[in-house]
């Protein structure tokens, strides 16, 4: 017999009670239970980074974590990154730069960079390069997506002034 | 894929973890950072029947420096590990070595002990461990005990402890101060498993010569090795390029390593000759600015 949990999970700042089964997936959660999808499942073993998500403040992948151990968590995914109505502005940049093409690495990648830029927010090309390797893009061969990253470093610097 | 059904149960404190894990093992696992673990259940290549979480087990998060050495509980995550102002000073070799072990949302999540645990040979904890005579604290219903690094490591996946034993604590002895170390690795992309990984430790004598040197590689055996012969070549001899060129061909030779799908046996003997070498330089470049 599957066992089942009772948890609470806040994310993008709304609070979620949810029951879940132990062995189901903190993506499938996300997406199953609460409907956003903007977190993408890719090769589900934590080599593709598409479902990275923030997990109390930290870059994790979602696909493995279970949601039960999320429980008492503070999530962010891919739709709290904009705030009424306004892109952030990595998503912007990602938009000017042709960052993205397909679509699916993209919340991944943003989140990473999010992450990164925090830590970093002057970077050169080789740590973005590093800071990226563990998201696979399939379309864009990186360039544009490490030139989307320098540029939303550059707007976020000129904004912070 | 997903994984099978399971049973979870949380543990907040080590006596529980460990009670739980005496009363189900062996159908019964211990789960970490489960960056490995996880995979494996997703691919159904793992089915625990139970799983223990260890993940609100803070009394196995810390990074303390106890007499010469850095004690490190099996539950800190490799990020805090690698951002660890004791780490750095006293182990900067782990530090480093750390920065290759997979990616930063793979490092916020998994933990020292469970890289350790875990045992894959082209891991690079285990080889750092390896290379610095690390002890092993295991916790079962029996008490504690402390396993040799030299002593843990069994097979792929396979180490010395027992079902119903806990890895609780890591020690890395200290390097000896003046020692040179240097963690280099070949991987497909930055964070992958190891093609070839080496950590190498070297220390000098007054006149100059290798007073000390231990070297350890990842990705060339069913465990991480100790190159014992490379490391015999090397010491009490005075440093040249010409005698860390000839410890890695040595290095090459005593490795037994496998091919795969990632790279040729013949490829992994070329490639740890040249990062044994440039390891050993790079090493005693650190041993002589330490002085």
């Amino acid at each position: 017999m599957a066992d089942r949990h009772a948890i609470n999970v806040t994310v993008n700042g709304v609070r979620y009670e949810a029951t879940v089964e132990s062995r189901l997936l903190l993506a499938d959660f996300l997406r199953d239970q609460l409907g956003l999808v903007g977190t993408h499942l890719g090769c589900e073993h934590g080599v593709c980074g598409a479902c990275t998500v923030i997990l109390d403040g930290r870059t994790v992948r979602s696909c493995l974590v279970f949601a039960v151990q999320a429980d008492g968590a503070d999530i962010m995914t891919v739709e709290g990154l904009s705030r009424d109505g306004q892109l952030h502005p990595l998503q912007e940049a990602f938009r000017d730069k042709q960052g993205v093409q397909c679509g699916f690495c993209t919340p991944g990648m943003l989140l990473c960079a999010y992450e990164f830029l925090q830590e970093h927010p002057q970077p050169s090309e080789e740590a973005i390069r590093e800071a990226i390797a563990g998201n696979l893009c399939r379309c864009t061969g990186y360039q544009f997506i490490v030139e989307a990253i320098q540029e939303a470093a550059a707007r976020m610097a000129v904004a912070s002034r | 894929m997903k994984p099978a059904a399971f049973t979870y149960v949380a543990a907040s404190t080590l006596d529980q973890a460990v009670s739980l894990l005496a009363q189900h093992a062996p159908e019964g696992k211990p789960l970490a950072g489960g960056q490995s673990l996880i995979p494996m259940m997703n691919f159904r290549l793992a089915q625990p029947r139970y799983l223990i979480d260890l993940n609100r087990v803070s009394e196995l998060m810390y990074v303390r420096e106890v007499d010469a050495m850095v004690a490190i509980g099996a539950m800190t995550r490799q990020s805090e590990a690698q951002r660890s102002e004791v780490v750095s000073r006293l182990v900067p070799i782990l530090s480093e070595a750390l920065r290759w072990t997979g990616h930063a949302a793979i490092r916020h999540r998994g933990t020292v002990g469970g890289s350790l645990a875990h045992a894959d040979p082209a891991a690079e904890l285990p080889a750092v461990a390896l290379a610095l005579g690390a002890e092993l604290v295991a916790q079962g219903p029996a008490g504690r005990r402390v396993i040799p690094a030299e002593e843990f490591f069994l097979g792929p996946l396979s180490t010395a402890l027992g079902p119903d034993e806990l890895l609780v604590e890591v020690r890395f002895p200290a390097l000896p101060s003046g020692a040179g170390w240097a963690f280099l690795e070949l991987s497909r992309r930055h964070g992958d498993f190891a093609i070839v990984g080496v950590a190498a430790v070297l220390a000098l004598s007054g006149d100059g010569r290798v007073d000390q040197v231990s070297l350890a590689l990842c990705g060339v055996g069913p465990t991480p090795v100790r190159a014992h012969r490379a490391e015999a070549a090397v010491l009490g001899v005075e440093p040249s390029e010409g005698v860390f060129r000839e410890a890695g061909e040595i290095a090459a030779q005593e490795i037994d390593p496998d091919s795969d799908l990632h790279a040729s046996a013949a490829y992994r003997r070329r490639v740890a000759a040249v990062l044994v070498r440039r390891a050993l330089v790079e090493a005693h470049r650190r041993a002589r600015e330490g002085r």
